[in-house]
This record gives C-alpha cells, sequence and structure tokens, in this order.
C-alpha cells in the first residue's frame, strides 16, 4: 500500500490546487461583495439557517444536512456591517497570510489576531469559529483548506490497525497496538494526512469515556474480539468523526457507538451517525451514517438492572428537545427516549463496574454485539 | 311628663367646635406625624394665601422644635398681617373666614384649617396657640395668646398686648402639640413643603427641622401669580334650591337683569333666549318666580350653550411654571404640559393642568410618582381615593410607551406626573382635603389633560427613536461602509469601490450619479437620480456645462452664465422611483463639477450638491 514517489508529487501538486481552489473561492467572495458596492446593491451574504428546524436528510448520502431556509447578513444594521467588516479581514487574513504564504493558525490564534482589527475585533472565540464555518459554508470548502486547525486534540485509537501519518518531520508508520503506549495512537488534526497500511479488525467501538476506553484495553477486548477502540473523548472534534468515518468506507469495518446512558450521549451518537446542527455542512465529509448504537440504552437499565442517577431537570428538557429533533424521529429512539422519560433515570458506562470489572467485556459487549448481529 | 318632652330637654346645640373635638381624624389630625404637617400645611396656605391677596412675594418660615413631649410649630410669614381685632377670631374660631361666600380661587374655602390647628394644639397639650400680627412697618406689633372655647366655638384670649416684632409686616402663630417628626419619605412636612415649592415657584420656603438642619426650597420666578378674582356662579350644572334661593333673595326687579347680573358668563341676548325658552317674561319680577317656573328656567339654562366661565376667577400655575417647577425638584430628560381651558361642575369653574417629566433619574421599573395638586396646595394622604389618581389608572397607558403590567392603575416607568386641578370650590372628599371627589367633569377634564401630555411623550419618544435609527445608520456609513470598501480594495487590489449609491440606499437618501461615455467624438452623459425615501421628493436638478448641451432627455432650462450655461430640470421623483437624465456634450465639453440640487435639505442627497 506504500505510495510510490510519483503518487507523492501528485499528492504535492493536488495540495497546491487545493490551496490555490481556496484563494479563488475566498478572492471570489469579496469581489462578490465589491461588485455589490459598484452595483449600488446594499452588501450582503446568504447562508443557509443553521438551526435544528433548517436540517433536513439528504438521501444521496444518508445524512442530516441544511435545508433551504436562508439568513441574509447585510449592512443595513450595525450587526450585520460589523460581521461583513470581520468577514473581510477574516478572507483577508486567510488568503494573504495562511494561503499565499503556505502558514496556518489555530482557531484560537485567529480570535487572538483580530485584536489589531479595531472595530473588527472578535469578542470571544465562539464568534471567530462561528464566522470561519460561515466561510466554509459560502466557499463549500473545510477549514482544514485554509490552513486554519483546532485546538483540542483528536481522538485516541488502540487496535489492530497499521497506519503511515505524514507528519511535519516526515513519514511515521506505526502499528495501534504493537507501536503504542497505553493511551493508544493519538490521532492528528487532519486525519487526511493517514494512510491506512492495513488492518486486522471486525469492528470499530468508539467509546465516549476514558475510563471504559481503558477498561476495554486492560480486559483486552481489543485483542479478544479484533476490535479497533475508539475513545472520542467527549462531544467528538471533527478529526475523531472523520476517522471514524473513513474506518468504516475506506476499510469496510462496521461502526458501533458505546456511550453512557443519557440524552447528551445520545447527541454524541447522533453527531457520528447523523451529522451536527451546527457543522450540517460538513455531514458528508464527517458522518457515518451506518454507525450503531450499543448503549447504554435505557432499556439495558431496566434489561440489566444498573445502578442510575435521577435526570435533572435540564436532562429532561433535553430528552424532550430530542423528541422534536428530526435527527432522532426514528421508531428506535422515540421508543427508547420515551423510556427514558418514563424511567426518570440515567446510567453511566462504568455502572457496569457494579457487576464485576469483567461484566462489560465478558457479558454485556459480547451479548449487545451479538444481538446486533456484529459477532 | 311625655317620654317626648323629657326627650326634648335633652335636646341641645352642638357647636362646630365640640363636633371636630370629637371628630378630629375629618380635619386631618388623626395620627401624630399626620397632625404636624396638617399644622404645618394649614398655616403655610394662609400665609400664601395672603401674600397673594396682597400681591407680595411670599417668604415663609416653617421651624419645627422638640419641646419636652410635644412639638412646636412656628410659622411665620411677610404678608400683609392682621387687624388686632380680627386675629383671635381668625385663629380661635371655626368656620370663620373671607373666602367661603365669594366664588374665587383660593387655597383655603371654609375657614376651618387653621383653627383646627389651634383646637388640635389646645387638646394634646393644653396650652394656648401664640400670635404675633404688624400690619405695617410704622405700627406696633400685636402679640396675642388664644384658647378656643369649644362650647360657644368663640376665642379666649388669655393675654394680648403690643410688642416690638423686627419685620415690617407680617404674622407669625406658635402652636405646641402632640406630634412625631418623619422625614424621608412624601408624606412628610419636608415632602409636602418640597410640593408645595413646585406649583409655588414664586414662594421661598425656609424649614428649620427639629434637629437643626436648614431646608430652603428657593423660588424659581420673581413674577406674582395672575390674581384671581371673585365671579359670579356660573349657570352650567346649578341646581334649582340654588337657583330659587338667588330669585328670592335678588334685589334686581327684572328678571333679565337679574340673569345678566346674577350669573357669570350670561349677557343680554343669553337672558333673553333662556326667557323665551323658559316661556317667562323678562320683565318679570325675580322674587314673583314660583316653583314650576324656576324649573322651567332650569331647564333653559341646561338647553342653551352658555360660554365658559371667564378664566379670570382662576388661577393656572401655566405650563411654563410647571416645567421650572419639575425641573427644580426632578432630574428629567423630557417635561411635557398642558393647561386644559376652563369648564364647569355644579356651576364652578375649574380648569385641569397637567405636567409629564420623563427619564432622567426616575426609576423605571416602579411606578411613576403622582404630584396632586389642588389650588396650589399639594394633596399628600389618601391618593388611592382621589379622582386624579382614578383618571390616571383608567388611561390606557400602554398606547402612550408605559408600562401597565395589569392592563389598568398606575403605570410603570420613569415617569412623574402633576396634576393640578384649580377651581373656585373643590370638591374635597372630606375636611381633611386629601382628595378630589369623583366628579365626572373634572375626571373628564383630568382624563384629556393627561392624554394630551402622554401623546407629546410618545411623540418624543418615537423621535428619539427615530433618532437612534439614524444614529446607527450614521455608524455603519461613518465608521463601517468604508472600512469594507477600504478592505476589498485591498484584498482585491483594486481600486477603493464608490460607497455612495449604498450609503443612499441605506440611509433612505436620494441618490444622483452620473456616467460618462465617449461616443465617437462625443462625450454621452447620463444622470441617474433614485429616491430610496418613502416619500415623493421634489426639487431642481442643475448641471453646469461650459457649452450648451444636444440630444437633452427630457428638456431642460438652460440659462447662460457668466462662464458657462446652467442647464436644470424640475424633477419630481417617487417613493422608490427613479429617473435618467442624458444629454451629449463635445468629448471635452464634460461636467467639471458634480450636479447641484436645489430645494431638498443636504442630509438626504446622496452624489450631489445641495443648495
Amino acid at each position: 500500500m506504500a505510495k510510490t514517489e510519483a503518487e507523492k508529487a501528485s499528492d504535492k501538486l493536488e495540495k497546491t490546487a487545493q490551496s490555490k481552489k481556496a484563494q479563488e473561492k475566498l478572492t471570489g467572495l469579496a469581489e462578490t461583495l465589491y461588485n455589490q458596492f459598484l452595483q449600488g446593491i446594499v452588501p450582503h451574504i446568504t447562508l443557509p439557517s443553521r438551526t435544528k428546524g433548517n436540517i433536513e436528510f439528504s438521501t444521496k448520502d444518508d445524512v442530516w444536512v441544511y435545508g433551504d431556509q436562508e439568513t441574509t447578513r447585510s449592512v443595513k444594521t450595525v450587526r450585520g456591517a460589523k460581521t461583513l467588516l470581520k468577514t473581510v479581514h477574516l478572507t483577508e487574513l486567510l488568503i494573504k497570510e495562511h494561503l499565499k504564504n503556505n502558514r496556518g493558525s489555530t482557531l484560537r490564534e485567529i480570535y487572538y489576531i483580530s485584536e489589531n482589527w479595531d472595530i473588527a475585533k472578535f469578542h470571544e472565540q465562539a464568534e471567530s469559529d462561528h464566522l470561519i464555518e460561515d466561510l466554509e459554508i459560502v466557499t463549500n470548502l473545510h477549514r482544514e483548506d485554509f490552513h486554519v486547525r483546532p485546538e483540542e486534540d483528536g481522538a485516541a485509537v488502540f487496535g489492530p490497525l497499521r497506519l503511515r501519518e505524514q507528519t511535519r518531520r516526515g513519514e511515521r508508520e506505526m502499528h495501534c497496538q504493537e507501536d503504542v503506549g497505553e493511551a493508544g495512537y493519538q490521532i492528528p488534526f487532519n486525519v487526511d494526512n493517514i494512510e491506512f497500511l492495513g488492518h486486522d479488525a471486525k469492528m470499530v467501538i468508539a467509546i465516549e469515556t476514558g475510563g471504559m476506553y481503558a477498561r476495554l484495553i486492560e480486559n483486552g477486548f481489543d485483542e479478544e474480539y479484533n476490535a479497533i477502540l475508539v475513545h472520542i473523548k467527549g462531544q467528538p472534534a471533527r478529526s475523531t468523526r472523520r476517522i471514524i468515518k473513513r474506518l468504516n468506507t475506506e476499510l469496510n469495518i462496521p461502526v458501533v457507538v458505546f456511550t453512557d446512558g443519557d440524552p447528551w450521549s445520545y447527541r454524541i451518537f447522533a453527531s457520528i451517525a447523523y451529522g451536527a446542527i451546527k457543522s450540517a455542512h460538513l455531514s458528508e465529509h464527517l458522518v457515518t451514517p451506518k454507525a450503531r448504537f450499543v448503549g447504554v440504552q435505557p432499556s439495558d437499565i431496566v434489561d440489566y438492572n444498573l445502578s442510575t442517577d435521577k435526570l435533572t431537570d435540564q436532562d429532561m428538557q433535553a430528552l424532550r428537545s430530542e423528541l422534536t429533533d428530526p435527527r432522532f424521529n426514528t421508531p428506535y429512539w422515540d421508543k427508547q427516549i420515551k423510556l427514558q422519560i418514563d424511567l426518570k433515570k440515567k446510567a453511566e458506562q462504568q455502572a457496569f463496574a457494579g457487576k464485576g470489572l469483567d461484566y462489560v467485556t465478558k457479558t454485556y459487549l459480547p451479548e449487545r454485539l451479538t444481538e446486533m448481529g456484529i459477532i | 311628663m311625655e317620654i317626648a318632652e323629657e326627650l326634648a330637654k335633652q335636646q341641645k346645640a352642638i357647636s362646630v367646635a365640640e363636633f371636630f373635638e370629637k371628630n378630629r381624624q375629618i380635619l386631618g389630625f388623626d395620627s401624630a406625624p399626620r397632625a404636624l404637617i396638617t399644622c404645618v400645611k394649614e398655616a403655610v396656605d394662609n400665609s400664601l394665601d395672603a401674600c397673594e391677596d396682597a400681591g407680595i412675594l411670599p417668604d415663609i418660615f416653617v421651624q419645627i422644635k422638640k419641646s419636652g413631649d410635644y412639638y412646636r410649630v412656628i410659622v411665620e410669614d411677610n404678608g400683609p398681617g392682621i387687624v388686632p381685632e380680627e386675629v383671635p377670631r381668625v385663629f380661635a374660631k371655626l368656620l370663620y373666614g373671607s373666602r367661603f361666600h365669594t366664588l374665587r380661587q383660593s387655597r383655603g374655602q371654609q375657614g376651618i384649617g387653621i383653627s383646627a390647628a389651634v383646637l388640635y394644639s389646645q387638646l394634646t397639650s393644653g396650652k394656648p396657640t401664640k400670635v404675633i400680627s404688624k400690619i405695617a412697618p410704622d405700627r406696633p406689633a400685636y402679640y396675642c395668646e388664644l384658647l378656643i372655647n369649644t362650647a360657644k366655638n368663640e376665642p379666649e384670649i388669655l393675654k394680648s398686648e403690643e410688642v416690638d416684632w423686627e419685620r415690617p409686616r407680617g404674622t407669625r402663630v406658635e402652636l405646641e402639640m402632640e406630634g412625631s417628626y418623619v422625614r424621608s419619605r412624601r408624606q412628610s412636612v419636608f415632602g409636602s413643603l418640597k410640593s408645595t415649592a413646585i406649583v409655588n415657584p414664586h414662594a421661598r420656603l425656609t424649614l428649620v427641622e427639629p434637629e437643626g438642619n436648614v431646608e430652603v426650597f428657593e423660588r424659581v420666578t420673581e413674577s406674582l401669580p395672575k390674581k384671581a378674582y371673585a365671579i359670579q356662579p356660573h349657570p352650567d350644572g346649578i341646581e334649582l334650591g340654588e337657583l330659587i334661593k338667588l330669585l328670592r333673595y335678588t334685589d334686581k326687579k327684572k328678571l333679565r337683569v337679574f340673569l345678566k347680573e346674577t350669573f357669570s358668563s350670561i349677557g343680554t341676548i343669553s337672558a333673553q333666549e333662556l326667557c323665551n325658552r323658559a316661556g317667562l317674561d323678562p320683565e318679570e319680577l325675580p322674587t314673583a318666580i314660583g316653583h314650576a317656573e324656576a324649573t322651567r328656567l332650569l331647564m333653559a339654562f341646561k338647553q342653551i350653550k352658555v360660554k365658559s366661565p371667564p378664566v379670570d376667577c382662576l388661577s393656572p400655575i401655566g405650563e411654563e411654571l410647571i416645567k421650572a417647577g419639575l425641573e427644580k425638584e426632578f432630574r428629567l430628560d423630557f417635561i411635557a404640559t398642558t393647561v386644559r381651558p376652563v369648564s364647569v361642575y355644579s356651576g364652578n369653574p375649574f380648569l385641569v393642568e397637567v405636567g409629564l417629566g420623563y427619564g432622567g433619574e426616575l426609576a423605571k421599573e416602579s411606578r411613576l410618582e403622582i404630584l396632586r395638586f389642588a389650588n396650589r396646595v399639594p394633596l399628600v394622604y389618601q391618593q388611592g381615593a382621589c379622582a386624579i389618581t382614578h383618571a390616571v389608572e383608567s388611561v390606557s397607558w400602554k398606547n402612550y410607551s408605559l408600562g401597565q403590567p395589569t392592563g389598568s392603575g398606575v403605570p410603570v416607568g420613569p415617569a412623574v406626573l402633576l396634576v393640578h386641578i384649580a377651581s373656585t370650590n373643590i370638591p374635597f372628599t372630606s375636611e381633611s382635603k386629601d382628595a378630589v371627589a369623583d366628579m365626572p367633569e373634572i375626571l373628564t377634564e383630568i382624563d384629556l389633560g393627561l392624554k394630551e401630555v402622554s401623546r407629546k411623550l410618545r411623540r418624543y419618544l418615537s423621535r428619539q427613536s427615530v433618532l437612534s435609527d439614524r444614529r446607527e445608520k450614521e455608524e455603519i456609513i461613518r465608521k463601517i461602509l468604508p472600512r469594507i470598501a477600504k478592505k476589498l480594495s485591498d484584498v482585491l487590489e483594486k481600486p477603493e469601490p464608490d460607497i455612495g449609491p449604498v450609503v443612499a440606499k441605506i440611509m433612505g437618501n436620494l441618490l444622483v450619479f452620473r456616467r460618462l461615455e465617449q461616443q465617437n467624438g462625443h462625450l454621452a452623459v447620463r444622470i441617474m437620480v433614485e429616491n430610496h425615501s418613502d416619500l415623493v421628493r421634489s426639487f431642481q436638478l442643475h448641471e453646469v456645462l461650459a457649452e450648451e448641451a444636444v440630444a437633452v432627455s427630457p428638456v431642460a432650462k438652460v440659462i447662460p452664465m457668466g462662464d458657462g450655461y446652467d442647464h436644470h430640470w424640475k424633477l419630481s421623483v417617487g417613493p422608490g422611483e427613479s429617473t435618467i437624465l442624458s444629454y451629449t456634450v463635445h468629448s471635452d465639453g464634460g461636467p467639471k463639477k458634480e450636479p447641484v440640487v436645489e430645494g431638498l435639505e443636504a442630509e438626504i442627497v446622496t452624489g450631489a450638491r445641495v443648495i
């Protein structure tokens, strides 16, 4: 599977081409605004509205994407005008600093760079993050194409997988069981710098908590069942979702998601399997429609008699909100969520420890995975 | 002896003094703090009335002193003084006064107030009231100590003598009584004097509090309020019994003369018309008119439209002084005032004045403060029972930009309301003069006054919001748009775009812009005019050229000037519409300056000079 020199050269060309494309698209945005001035049209940009009410299921890729509702950002209001000014500043930064000089910044750095932009300064990082997502939508590109990277670490991976990573200091080849420590292999923010070389896996298990990830490694679940374990660390970063998707589509390995049994964890699953509302423009790139939910299911609370906590008011509200979320509009989720509202209880992954440290690897997971037809 | 005859022996007249002795709450002496307030208020009212009658700018000194278990109240004025023979009855006989029988606006009406204070003082402290009065600089001052003989309602003079007093004229009264001094709320001597100062901007009031603290409410005007003149009763709302009484005791020999002379606002013509309508002979002797005829006459009164009573029986504060008074006591952003025309209830002329202060340092979330006044006297107690409050509560304030959480009641917002009722006879709900009775005519007038000032407030607020809209747009145009244009030209490395057309659109302006095009040796010029406002814009557009243009469309008027030709068009462009003017000149004969617009304000025009 190793790449030839010719392939590498073409990779490099492709990268230059991608960078050129990004420059063109960003310049195009600036030109649109410039021409609006010339034509006496009040400068504005139009974006899909990024709300729960405006996501719809794309049958083409089986993922959730933005619908037809649009919002217009124009200079008619002070708010809109300031946002557009910031957009233009950001565009200049991306074109002149990033793409032309082949440099990059993190999301946080961009927020700090705006310190010098006077009235165009961002008030908080969420504002610049949001604007970069807007630029992704307008240009139909990814922030990596603008050389913008996130702060947070990607997931850790542990399992029978061999890969090669293109790092700034050269290529690194490794096996994710043999060449890594107990924490596993730390994936880079740009997952597309990874090349899969080979594997021996029958499944990918994406795990919400570090405790459960470590438990499965300690109990040797990866070896016993040929499983690639992915620690998703709470709400999954884009790179985490991207690697899960690549493992699923490129290597054809089935993916299951194992989280706590509460409404917030179902949203983690949803962002992996269906797409996130905030980044539905990237669904085709990040979402793994074939991913399936192992648990903890509300019905497990009853079936396995797990020790539980009471649902808080916020939990109840989140569950009710999920009942109206189009992504959860399936008979399975409808039944499970309603059951949980009746139970008024939630359970953590660690609740299985109450039945012995081996219970989850010897009993629960084998039973559930058999039920799901994976083993 | 029959039982009835036995009982008859026990029947006897009750003196008013005895009556009030047992019913002091009627006069406003029902609690210790209130007693002090009422006492000061009665004395100050008398002083203000006396000063105004004499044409003197009032300078009133009030001192409250602790004296053992009691309080000593001293009120001193620079008024005309009272002649020695009258002093005892003015202060120590209830229902004695100069104002009860005249129809004229004054603070005091029945002659109860100050003597009630004397009565309360002698009841609680057992001490006599001490009075000094001086009527001229060259006359000695008269001093006396008084009690009221309650059984007879007559003054008892304990001591009287001539004394030296440093004032050129004036009156000083000193009473000792049970009481309790509070400050820091509106229902206090301080609060009541502060309110008095608001509606008596011509008076200087000085208060020395028990702890020695001195407060001066300085006058804001040197001119006395217009003097109120006594008038005859007005026919509107007069009652049958009153009419019969007037007819029976008149000395006029002819009905038409009686009508003309007895009532205000009735002249020869309306007297004649009244007689015709009532079927009465104008020459008839008034005393000969019987019950049936009087009833017909009363009907006639109701049928004809009599003009309003003359204003000069009343002395309104006036819009300017209401404003000055409010400004003096509150920090405000906006004040609206109104003085309603004179109106009549039950034959009594009255008028309503309203002042509304808004914004400034007033609390945004609390109910607005209502300052109630009747004949320039602040009404402090029983706000809930007062016609003024009732009128305020029944206005739908949400229509006027103030909150009214339950849909009725006193509104919430950063506002203060001042309502003054002036009348020859204020219909109080009780003798303590705390609240004005709900007379329908008065309620209507207050309502109209409130709505007038509220409309002014609403206009002010909507103007403010238009201004802030405009300010917001200006910020976009001044600060943000040029920067966007500059940045875009940086990014694209192109010349900075003209932001004029976009500015015109955002500001809702009239946009004028010119396009030049070289066409085989000629210069074709087009002037586009776009109206982005909501109104039709009519104006003249001038284009000064070195030569006379050809192919001018539409046809322009051309006037030769010293160094060229002024081409001008009369234009009228509807909202959202545009028009195009075009002409052709030699290729080097293009316009040197921007087009000129005549007849519009500069700030609503973009892309042209305005003259």
